[in-house]
């Protein structure tokens, strides 16, 4: 089978992330929008992994899966340290500086 | 062909289960769907020859990823569901037309773009093992972003520890400073504490309430999380007056 086809799965997907990320006003749900994003991201790195022979993009897919852990990590404890001053995980919620 | 029938059918239920992320009201729902395209994505690692990062993706993604999501979701509410409803106006188009326009100029993109030559695949670069391969270019050409990469991971454990770390503003009041705030406070009615649940009725569960001397239950016997959720069984049917008090002499 072609690879290229992985690589049209994973701009959709990229495309679907970046739609939720925009639209949903749930903190955690844009969080998860963005690890759907990032996930895409490591698909094409694997299929150019084999698209060109050599296992480069596959260990830089492994990178990403680190620095996504920790982005995890970092955002959900902002999360919670915004929920428990404002008791609410809106996005819409957290504007102190516009006011 | 085993992979063009795999693909076929999990490519497009994951591309399915992202779009059900974007529209179902529940942050679990959205959890649950992630974590379907994930496995997906799995799946689609190991087809490539990619074994480790496949196996890494369920263990790192669908495992610790998506269990701390869950498990903030349980911290904040698991009833927060999102309304749905725009509150910036005409965002919603915007943004749809927005990712089309980028969509349609990825896939058109992909479309046209070519190397000149076939995909090469992994058959060589894998000959002696796809962790063994990893392993080599992880500990040579790669092993200063690997250091740099475990640095960011300490950096990160602490962060998420400052973050979440909570001081308290008030110290916490001693026993003595309760009891006295007990007696002081006008009505003595609770000073000796409040009455257990199941007291005077059949049924001594955590959610039956106590019965009263005139037979009525008192609500504040049940702890206050399950008043709020309703979780309160009523108790007038284990009243002892529905016991059979008849004795019966044995012969």
């Amino acid at each position: 089978m072609n690879p290229t086809n992985y690589l049209y799965v994973s701009a959709l997907l990229f495309t679907i992330g970046a739609i939720g990320v925009v639209m949903r006003r749930n903190a955690i749900v844009v969080f998860m929008c963005i690890e759907l994003m990032l996930n895409a991201a490591n698909l094409s790195f694997v299929t150019f992994a084999r698209i060109n022979g050599n296992l480069d993009g596959q260990v830089v897919a492994f990178f990403t899966m680190v620095v996504a852990a920790c982005e995890v990590v970092v955002g959900l404890a902002i999360i919670v340290t915004i929920y428990r001053s404002r008791r609410s995980a809106s996005v819409d919620d957290a504007s102190l500086l516009k006011r | 062909m085993p992979e063009s029938i795999l693909f076929w059918i999990m490519a497009p239920l994951a591309v399915l289960a992202a779009l059900g992320m974007l529209l179902v009201k529940k942050a679990v729902h959205s959890a649950l769907l992630l974590a379907w395209v994930m496995i997906t994505l799995a799946f689609f690692y190991i087809a490539q020859g990619a074994l480790f990062l496949g196996i890494v993706q369920v263990v790192v993604y669908t495992g610790a990823v998506m269990m701390l999501f869950l498990f903030i979701l349980m911290l904040v509410g698991v009833d927060a569901s999102d309304s749905l409803t725009e509150t910036i106006r005409g965002l919603r188009p915007i943004a749809i037309t927005a990712a089309l326009g980028f969509g349609g100029l990825m896939v058109s993109l992909i479309g046209r773009a070519s190397l000149g030559r076939e995909p090469i695949g992994l058959e060589t670069a894998n000959a002696a093992g796809n962790v063994q391969g990893l392993a080599q270019l992880l500990f040579s050409t790669y092993v200063w972003p690997f250091e740099v990469v475990s640095a960011l991971l300490i950096t990160a454990a602490l962060g998420a520890m400052v973050l979440a770390h909570h001081q308290r503003e008030v110290a916490r009041p001693t026993q003595r400073e309760l009891s006295e705030q007990r007696f002081r406070s006008g009505s003595l009615a609770t000073a000796a504490g409040l009455p257990g649940p199941g007291v005077f009725a059949r049924h001594n569960a955590v959610d039956v309430p106590a019965l009263l001397p005139d037979g009525s239950p008192a609500p504040a016997s049940i702890s206050e999380t399950l008043r709020t959720r309703g979780d309160m069984i009523d108790s007038s049917q284990f009243q002892l007056d529905q016991i059979n008090t008849e004795v019966v002499e044995e012969k």
